[in-house]
């Protein structure tokens, strides 16, 4: 009986060592499609936070798992989380470019009891659905009301807003829309177009002879955007005194220099620029040009996933060799940061981010052109939220 | 008001225009030569591609590129002619439906490897860009080109097929192969020649289009609508038929989404359907 307790308590002594073993996360976002762009930046910004802070934590080696979904595609999405948790025995669930994946996975990771780190899909609803699932990527109406605010204090009383007809543009234009009243201004007008449109030039044409100070715009990142900024050039909207205010969708870092001298000027208001002057951010875009060197210019998505990472990393060196999901959930509410982009926090009880909205203006840097960040908005909480 | 409505007017003709641009190639394959080929927009790409990459990689200039992708895309389009499409002519339209959708993919694919699925940047020369005015009308200067283009490139082709001994060939061999070769036509050459046409075509207005439809690896599927469209409308096998067809579109898109923003951009749609019932085989369709 003795020596059966004595072998016992060597066994127990000596599991940390047995236990050595990999923390698995399992990455869920497209990977090919139309949406291939936004699995490779996440890819990335996983990448070079592991080249900057090392392949293992708290002695266990980090095995990143990815499964493509191909786009919007829930049922897929739901199909990898369950493989990843019943077959992979994955640790965490993440990723989510798109929030219908996010959506379909919300359930397995409450089953499950899996933290879900989303790394991007920016509608409200998303953290509600799964007392398991943290935000590190933005809201749409967290980016979009700061520019409302921003608007009404700097002289823009008249605004007519044009948005892409699905959910993160009508979500845009209400967080618009509500900041924007409540400073004083007023919306003249608003247009929802439909998300394949292209050719916008009749709806610029309507906008310039409403003759609004300016107008507010949310067209999801590609050739729409390019499309509508053309169109403004070609129209002539800055020489006769109606400036384009948008989210920084529309001169995302990847297509900017798509759109050349038509951005020039625009402002927008968005949560991480690639021209972000910290250490933090030098530090990230060398990391990403080493591992990511084919993938271009980080952008939002890629600092996603970086900070992602960032909370995973931070999970496994408080909890160690087991990942309880309440336990992870607990390290995750009220989590601080310092990312490439400034300063965030995960709220204690949405699970959602907070963090610094800034203000940005696209200038011209050799060759490229950036959004500068000139003002901003510290600590924004997503304004769809209680 | 009235100038308002010239406005419009003249919108819309530039957007049937580069419409008509993007599509004249599938009904010269399609309505010509009776060929259902759904790769059309791939063909497309790989004009603006080529004029793309002539133009940030080389410094060529923009209307330097233009002949280049007609004339690479018509290669390769006379290439693809001699060792695939040939093989189904006889084939059944799902066939061809199947095998160029097929086609179509692959070069997404393609597309994405070598060039990245991002948008490519396309800088139009200081002379193409902003407004010019015409007439105490002010009016989108690249707008006023494509119109030109679409002029020169009708009568073009008008001539090509109704008065040059090609053109009467193309019509014989289209019409009934077997008695046009018994007279010794070299139908193989002129289906060969016709197709790379085509493509060359689809590669021109693909070039001529990414200034206003961009330009990444989904082109193909995304803009596939509205090639369909214009010609299905106009009637295949004629280019008068698309080119009126792309012009009412046009017309009523852009005059939809400015006087009814909130229902503009199905008008379009609405219209398709109206004229398909109205006219079944197209607006001047050879075939009833």
């Amino acid at each position: 009986m003795k020596r059966i307790l004595a072998i016992a308590a060597a066994l127990l002594a000596s599991t940390p060592l047995f236990a050595q073993e990999p923390v698995k996360i399992g990455v869920i976002a497209p990977f090919s499609g139309p949406f291939a762009d936004y699995g490779r930046q996440f890819e990335g910004g996983i990448k070079a936070y592991m080249k900057l802070n090392g392949s293992t934590v708290a002695g266990r080696k980090v095995e990143v798992i990815y499964r493509d979904t191909t786009g919007p595609n829930p049922e897929i999405a739901k199909r990898h989380a369950q493989e990843l948790v019943t077959r992979d025995k994955v640790d965490f669930l993440a990723g989510f470019g798109l929030t219908p994946e996010a959506l379909a996975v919300a359930d397995v990771a409450t089953e499950a009891k899996k933290p879900m780190i989303v790394m991007n899909a920016a509608s409200s609803i998303v953290t509600t659905k799964s007392p398991y699932i943290a935000r590190f990527s933005m809201t749409l109406q967290q980016v979009s009301a700061p520019m409302g605010t921003w608007a009404a204090k700097n002289g823009i009383k008249k605004v007519y807003t044009l948005v892409s007809d699905y959910a993160p543009g009508i979500d845009s234009e209400t967080g618009f829309r509500n900041a924007f009243t409540a400073a004083g201004g007023t919306v003249v007008d608003s247009i929802r177009v439909p998300l394949r449109n292209p050719e916008f030039a009749p709806f610029i044409q309507r906008i310039k002879d409403a003759k609004p100070e300016a107008v507010f715009v949310f067209l999801p990142a590609g050739e729409q955007g390019v499309a509508f900024m053309k169109g403004v050039q070609e129209r002539g909207l800055a020489q006769a005194g109606i400036k384009v205010i948008a989210t920084g969708d529309i001169t995302d870092d990847r297509v900017i220099d798509a759109m050349g001298d038509a951005a020039l000027g625009m402002i927008t208001t968005f949560h991480y620029s690639a021209a972000h002057d910290s250490p933090e951010n030098q530090a990230f875009l060398k990391a990403f040009a080493e591992v990511a060197a084919d993938k271009g210019r980080p952008n939002f998505m890629a600092i996603g996933g970086f900070d992602g990472m960032a909370g995973i990393y931070e999970v496994v060196r408080k909890l160690g060799n087991t990942i309880d999901g309440d336990q992870a959930m607990a390290v995750l509410k009220g989590l601080k940061l310092t990312s490439p982009r400034g300063p965030i926090t995960i709220d204690a009880g949405t699970r959602d981010i907070v963090q610094t909205v800034y203000v940005r203006r696209v200038e011209k840097r050799g060759a490229n052109y950036y959004n500068v960040e000139f003002d901003r908005f510290p600590d924004m909480r997503d304004p769809g939220k209680p | 008001m009235i100038a308002n409505f010239l406005g419009v007017l003249f919108d819309g003709i530039a957007y049937g225009s580069l419409l008509f641009l993007i599509s004249i190639g599938l009904s010269v394959t399609l309505g010509l030569m009776n060929f259902v080929n759904l790769a059309h927009g791939a063909f497309a790409m790989l004009g603006g591609y080529v004029c793309v990459t002539l133009m940030t990689r080389y410094g060529v200039p923009f209307l330097a590129t233009l002949p280049v992708a007609f004339a690479v895309t018509a290669l390769v389009g006379a290439v693809l002619e001699r060792t695939l499409y040939r093989r189904l002519y006889k084939a059944s339209p799902l066939d061809q439906v199947l095998f160029s959708i097929g086609l179509t993919f692959m070069a997404i694919a393609a597309a994405t490897y070598v060039w990245g699925s991002s948008q490519q940047p396309v800088r139009l020369p200081e002379a193409l860009r902003g407004q010019v005015e015409l007439f105490g009308l002010h009016v989108g200067a690249y707008r006023l080109f494509l119109i030109a283009v679409v002029v020169l490139v009708t009568v073009a082709l008008v001539l090509l097929v109704n008065r040059t001994r090609f053109g009467a060939r193309v019509r014989a061999a289209v019409d009934n192969a077997d008695v046009a070769a018994g007279v010794g036509i070299n139908v193989n050459l002129v289906y060969s020649v016709m197709f790379a046409l085509g493509t060359g075509l689809a590669g021109l207005g693909g070039a001529l289009g990414i200034d206003v439809l961009g330009l990444d690896p989904t082109f193909p599927l995304k803009y596939m609508v509205y090639f369909l469209l214009v010609v299905a409308v106009g009637g295949a096998g004629t280019i008068r038929g698309p080119l009126v067809a792309a012009l009412i579109l046009g017309f009523f898109d852009v005059a939809g989404k400015y006087y009814v923003p909130q229902v503009g951009a199905f008008i379009i749609y609405t219209l398709m359907v109206l004229l398909l019932i109205a006219f079944p085989a197209g607006l001047y369709g050879r075939r009833a």
